[in-house]
């Protein structure tokens, strides 16, 4: 008994698993744009392999075969090229900073916005969350108001851009999300922010 | 205690888009790009919102990418089928699950909040074999099997 299943094991090992013919498969980690290092798991049957190397990759044979290896940045570029320019820019998000107890930007920020306008203007549907913020001087009440007033004076100044208007939010946090941690009723201009979350 | 329950309010509000019915949303779309959805096949240009269940096609011409709500990022190449079978994220916990099949072709990804919070919580099948992501950034390709042996 202990032999035959030693034997049926056997075989579903070399087999992988017994399900008809096999689609071959190539699996690949790639370094992230920041030069993150990821890791994937793949198995099959009971073949169990963990790649976590740029570049590093697992073949999957018609014999239902796993086999390790590294693939060149050529041979990615050649099979997957048109598959990674079709990939979405990744989500970004920017922070520009008020003056205090107030919806208008500092000078710093209204700098920043044409680089800020580019930025977004250069994806094809984005989809955008604005996000105000306030220091923890006033009531959270006020605040409420003054964070949304915030943002909603941003969504404008993104939609007079060029934007649709249903594809930008605005939402208020009041003084519930500090940037930089601080008492109640201190002044802090880097809390007086809005995040402007574009993907 | 109030702070506490607005904040406990806020999330809830938060977190309701998440359970809608929508997942992703097609940011990139060239040549031929369609979605079969409930049995009918329609075209998916730029903005289309999938839902569970969808399934990407893409003739020889095509390739796609979609945006999850997690902020995982999926592209499928040319001659390619994938499958969206399972998709669910919450914003405020960022637990959630994501299953794909790809049947046959290439897809890239960069994997979002989800694989962030919990590893493996992303997975793509192919015909013959499981995957399991732990990040970042992956490709996958899946060819047709070979025809039966006399």
């Amino acid at each position: 008994m202990v032999k035959l299943i030693g034997a049926l094991l056997a075989s579903a090992l070399a087999a992988g698993c017994a399900c008809g013919p096999v689609s071959p498969a190539f699996f690949a980690v790639l370094p992230a744009p920041d030069g993150h290092i990821g890791a994937i798991v793949v198995e099959r049957g009971f073949q169990h392999r963990v790649i976590h190397t740029a570049y590093g990759s697992e073949r999957l044979g018609e014999d239902g075969a796993l086999q390790g290896g590294e693939v060149s940045q050529a041979e990615v570029q050649a099979r997957f090229g048109t598959t990674l320019q079709a990939l979405p820019a990744p989500p970004a998000t920017f922070t520009l900073y008020f003056l205090e107890d107030s919806d208008e930007l500092t000078p710093e920020s209204k700098a920043e916005l044409d680089r800020i306008f580019a930025e977004i203007k250069r994806r094809p549907l984005p989809d955008i969350v604005v996000i105000g913020h306030t220091d923890t001087v006033g009531t959270n009440e006020y605040n409420d108001r003054l964070s949304l007033a915030r943002a909603e004076r941003m969504r404008e100044m993104l939609v007079e851009l060029g934007i649709p208007p249903e594809r930008v939010q605005a939402r208020g946090r009041g003084e519930r999300e500090l940037l930089v941690p601080t008492d109640d009723e201190v002044r802090e201009p880097r809390n007086r922010r809005v995040e402007i979350n574009v993907r | 205690m109030r702070n506490t329950w607005m904040t406990v309010a806020f999330a809830a509000a938060a977190a309701i888009p998440a359970f809608g019915s929508d997942v992703g949303t097609v940011k990139v779309s060239n040549g031929s790009v369609a979605i079969e959805r409930a049995g009918a096949r329609v075209a998916a240009p730029v903005g289309t919102e999938l839902r569970t269940s969808d399934v990407i096609v893409t003739g020889a011409d095509g390739s796609a990418g979609i945006t999850f709500s997690d902020n995982s990022l999926v592209s499928v190449g040319p001659d390619s089928r994938f499958a969206i079978d399972k998709y669910a994220f919450d914003t405020t916990t960022y637990a959630g699950e994501f299953q794909g099949t790809l049947s046959k072709g290439r897809l890239a990804a960069v994997s979002g909040k989800m694989v962030k919070q919990s590893p493996e919580s992303m997975k793509i099948r192919t015909p013959s074999a499981i995957m399991g992501v732990r990040g970042t950034e992956f490709v996958v390709q899946v060819d047709e099997p070979a025809p039966a042996r006399p």
